[in-house]
C-alpha cells in the first residue's frame, strides 16, 4: 500500500515540475509549483519524516509561493510577456540543454542501480522530538549560521526593495 | 507507517529526475523569475535526498539538512525577488539574455 502511495505521488510529483518548467503564464507555473511541493510532503511523510512533511507546506507552500504570488501582482506581466514566453520556448532553445542533462540523469540513474543502498531500511519514523535534539545539541553552530544568513536576506531584501532614487533612473 | 516499503534507490531515482528536470528549467528559461522557479525545484529535490539518507539510517541529521536548507531557499528567494523588483523597474523586462552587460 505505502509503495502504491509512493509511486502515485512520485508520478504526481514529476508532472508538476515538468508543467512548471514548461508554462508561459507565471501563476500557472507557481500553482504546479504548490502542488510539487504539496506532493513532496506527501513522500517525506512516506519515507517517516512528519516534522519535515510539515515544514514543507508551511514554509514552501505556504511562505516563499506567496512571496512569488506577490511578485508577480507587482510585476503586473500581460499577455504581451506570455507571447515572449513562448516564442522563446521553441525546440531550438532547449533541446541541447535537455539532452545535456538527460546524459546526466542516466549516468545518475546507473550509478544508483548499480550499487544498491545495503539493507532495507529500518522501520523508523523519526519524532520532532529527536530532531529538535539533535537541532539544539550538535547542531547548535548550524541554527546560528542559519539565523545569520535569515538576517543577511532580511538585510538585502530591504535593501533591494527600496524604491530607486532619481540620480540612478 | 515505515519506510520499508519504498527502497532507497527508487526514492533517490525520484530525486535524480526532479533535479535533472529543475536543472533542466534553470538552462532553458530565459526569464528570471521561471529561473528562480527552477532553483526552488533544485533545492526541493536535494532536501528529499537528505531525507530519505537521513530515513534510510533512522538518524534525525538528514532532517537537519533539509531545514538548512530550507533556511537557504528562503533568504535565496527574499534577495532573488529582491532583485527581480529592481530589474523590472529599471528595464520593464525580465529576460536575462539582455541583462548580460553588467553595468549599472
Amino acid at each position: 500500500m505505502e509503495a502504491f502511495t509512493f509511486y502515485l505521488t512520485s508520478g504526481v510529483t514529476i508532472a508538476s515540475v515538468i508543467m512548471v518548467v514548461t508554462r508561459v503564464n507565471a501563476i500557472h507555473a507557481l500553482l504546479y509549483l504548490v502542488v510539487s511541493s504539496l506532493s513532496l510532503a506527501v513522500i517525506f511523510y512516506i519515507l517517516g519524516a512528519p516534522f519535515v512533511a510539515a515544514l514543507e507546506v508551511i514554509v514552501y507552500a505556504g511562505a516563499i509561493m506567496v512571496l512569488f504570488v506577490f511578485v508577480i501582482m507587482m510585476l503586473n506581466l500581460g499577455p504581451q510577456a506570455e507571447d515572449q514566453e513562448r516564442a522563446l520556448l521553441k525546440p531550438s532553445m532547449w533541446i541541447g540543454p535537455s539532452g545535456l542533462a538527460s546524459i546526466l540523469l542516466v549516468i545518475l540513474v546507473y550509478i544508483i542501480t548499480q550499487q544498491p543502498f545495503g539493507t532495507e531500511s529500518p522501520a523508523s519514523f523519526i519524532e520532532s522530538r529527536e530532531v529538535g535534539a539533535a537541532l539544539y545539541g550538535p547542531y547548535l553552530l548550524a541554527v546560528e549560521l542559519a539565523s545569520m544568513l535569515l538576517m543577511a536576506g532580511l538585510i538585502s531584501a530591504y535593501h533591494l526593495g527600496r524604491p530607486l532614487k532619481k540620480k540612478d533612473t | 507507517m515505515t519506510s520499508a516499503a519504498v527502497s532507497m534507490d527508487e526514492v533517490m531515482l525520484l530525486a535524480g529526475i526532479i533535479f535533472t528536470i529543475g536543472l533542466v528549467g534553470v538552462m532553458v528559461r530565459r526569464n528570471v523569475l521561471y529561473v528562480l522557479m527552477s532553483l526552488e525545484i533544485v533545492l526541493n529535490a536535494t532536501g528529499l535526498a537528505f531525507v530519505a539518507a537521513g530515513s534510510h539510517w533512522g538518524q534525525p541529521d538528514g532532517q537537519i539538512m533539509f531545514l538548512l536548507i530550507l533556511t537557504l531557499a528562503a533568504a535565496e528567494v527574499s534577495v532573488g525577488l529582491g532583485l527581480i523588483l529592481q530589474i523590472h523597474r529599471k528595464y520593464d523586462h525580465l529576460d536575462i539574455d539582455q541583462l548580460k552587460l553588467m553595468r549599472g
